[in-house]
């Protein structure tokens, strides 16, 4: 285990934590404002990454891609929300995870249908290509950096909105008590929309930022729709700050645990065959122990939000 | 009330006479198929338990069925076939899995609780995964049926079939006795209102628990049968998305009525075969089903029994 690697895994980490965050930070606005479950919001992270591709095969550019992308991804997601979510606000949880169960294997089929199931990639936009020296011999990629300054960027956006301007108080009233909010002459039906829409486009520019650094392929949403499920929640449901401190944390020890923990089996004396058989079901179960303790120690999270 | 065992001996009649279908069809693969939906029907009886009786969602279920399989597989690797032996491991490894994980997971409420059953359930799938002795991603692949006192009674498709039914028979009628007894109606009384529970002197936690046990158990059951089906354990047999299936399964036939579990398993199951059967794309198709079911059909496909039947049903 030497520093140099430990360093680069630490911001790998971070990437990893800052798309956690993207992905999560509209699930847990749409969970807690309007109690909604929404399995189907990976599938607005795949589609992003889709959404992508073509985009960026017909303007040849990603940076020109990106805006109609995002326009495309908001409109996919209000779509949804006209046709189908709008119908299931007042549904108890049970038969919102029943359709958006179901929303997912027709998105996940779908984009088999419409781009094919082999994976897809994105090329790096030219003026992000390579890597540049962070430290003394410490090389990282520049579009990992940039997606890291990206979301960091976003998640402070989205700070300032939900904690100084009137919708963000809508919306944090919202968490606390939809309801009351409603009897108060607020159009509940319109902020919903507006959640929601937003939500979607976050798991979009998610989705966006990743495809050239992964491969984009049918039932990519599936994973991360886990992990940020953890995420919210580690952070408490409908708690924005929560869900960023808890997908930088999940994302940081996702990584470490990826990448060290067959070294760490072995430092404490485990034989080598050992260590690498046990080593990679350990990382991979470390983020699911880490929220059965969070959970253990704090039934609602870490920043519940007040009044639930 | 009084019609509800008329609908359960209707379906379990009509699956006593599929091998005759079987039969006549010369086709032995519909045998197969449907001891398959029987087995997942005793593990979606079991998610019923806790989830329609007790409100507690469990996202995690798959890990009974994996842990029921694995007890088999790991015991028959190592030589002990027996059909007894293998069922008493199945079920005190999935009735400790549950005790444990069962005593921190009623901790939490809600949403809470889903996601930490799903947790234990990701845990348990991970530790599969690296169980190398064991096959470790790839699985395990089982000789041969389990042995009764030492004869192969089970290694007949015919006679696995009716063994999985008198299972499916036997839990669903223990799952009608809990129901019905001072037990079910206290984890019934604490799913409806908590606090009025407490205030009459009944600390739901330890019959939550004990429920929760019991339906693990009951998973268990499933996936010692399901090893003896397929004669293959995977660690995919509890990964999460299993773990909604039950859940769909569950939701799709009506929530909290046990016969409506083994019906949302038949018409998930079959639905699938079919739908599959006619196209590479049928998830196109089942998708949007779903939603439709939700939109249109409260109360699942019992709920809509009911409606149709104005009551008579259901």
């Amino acid at each position: 285990m030497n520093t140099t690697l430990f360093f680069i895994q630490l911001l790998n980490g971070l990437q990893l934590g800052v798309l956690l965050f993207l992905v999560a930070a509209g699930l847990t606005l749409v969970f807690g404002v309007m109690d909604f479950i929404n399995l189907a919001h990976g599938v607005q992270y795949m589609l992003g990454a889709y959404l992508a591709v073509t985009f960026t095969a017909l303007t040849g550019n990603l940076f020109l891609a990106l805006p109609l992308a995002l326009i495309a991804a908001l409109a996919i997601g209000l779509l949804l929300e006209i046709t189908a979510f709008r119908h299931l606000y007042d549904r108890d949880h049970l038969e919102q995870v029943l359709a958006t169960f179901g929303i997912i294997l027709f998105l996940n089929q779908g984009v088999k249908i419409v781009w094919g199931a082999a994976p897809l990639s994105v090329p790096v936009p030219e003026t992000l290509q390579g890597s540049i020296a962070i430290a003394q011999g410490v090389l990282y990629p520049v579009y990992r950096l940039a997606i890291i300054a990206a979301g960091l960027a976003v998640a402070l956006g989205l700070h300032l909105v939900v904690n100084h301007t009137r919708v963000g108080m809508l919306i944090r009233a919202g968490s606390t008590n939809a309801s009351m909010v409603s009897a108060l002459g607020v159009d509940i039906r319109r902020l919903f929309m507006i959640v929601f829409g937003f939500g979607a486009m976050l798991a979009g520019f998610a989705g966006i930022m990743i495809a050239p650094i992964l491969s984009v392929e049918p039932g990519m949403g599936d994973q991360i729709l886990i992990l940020a499920f953890v995420v919210i929640v580690i952070g408490g449901i409908g708690s924005i700050r929560g869900a960023f401190i808890a997908a930088l944390l999940i994302g940081i020890v996702d990584t470490l645990g990826r990448s060290f923990s067959v070294d760490i089996l072995r430092m404490f004396g485990m034989p080598p065959s050992n260590a690498r058989a046990v080593g990679p079901a350990i990382s991979s179960m470390l983020v699911y122990v880490l929220m059965a303790a969070v959970l253990f120690f704090r039934p609602a999270g870490l920043f519940p939000a007040k009044g639930r | 009330m009084t019609r509800r065992p008329v609908i359960a001996a209707a379906i379990f009649i009509a699956l006593a006479a599929v091998p005759l279908l079987g039969l006549v069809m010369r086709d032995g693969y519909i045998l197969s198929l449907m001891t398959r939906v029987m087995i997942f029907a005793i593990a979606a009886l079991a998610l019923d338990l806790i989830l329609g009786f007790g409100a507690l969602v469990s996202f995690g279920h798959a890990a009974f069925i994996g842990i029921g399989a694995y007890a088999m597989g790991i015991l028959a690797s190592h030589g002990y076939e027996d059909a007894f032996a293998g069922l008493a491991a199945a079920l005190a490894a999935s009735a400790l899995f549950a005790l444990v994980t069962g005593a921190i997971s009623l901790r939490t409420k809600g949403v809470y609780f889903i996601m930490i059953t799903l947790a234990f359930g990701q845990m348990a799938f991970y530790t599969a995964s690296s169980l190398r002795p064991y096959g470790g991603d790839d699985g395990l692949t089982v000789a041969r049926r389990s042995l009764v006192m030492g004869r192969k009674l089970l290694a007949s498709d015919l006679a696995f079939y009716f063994v999985a039914l008198a299972c499916l028979v036997c839990v669903y009628a223990l799952c009608r006795a809990i129901v019905a007894s001072r037990f079910g109606r206290v984890l019934q009384g604490a799913k409806q209102n908590p606090a009025r529970m407490q205030a009459i002197g009944f600390n739901p936690y330890p019959y939550q628990l004990a429920a929760y046990v019991v339906s693990g158990m009951i998973g268990g059951l499933a996936g010692f049968l399901l090893a003896n089906l397929t004669e293959f354990v995977s660690p995919a047999y509890m990964s999460w998305q299993r773990s909604g299936e039950l859940l769909i399964m569950v939701i799709m036939g009506g929530v909290g009525s046990l016969h409506g579990a083994i019906i949302g398993t038949l018409a998930f199951l079959l639905l699938e075969e079919w739908l599959s059967g006619l196209t590479e794309h049928w998830k196109v198709i089942f998708g949007p089903l779903l939603v439709l079911i939700v939109l249109f059909m409260r109360g699942g496909i019992l709920g809509l029994l009911t409606r149709l039947t104005g009551g008579r049903i259901g």
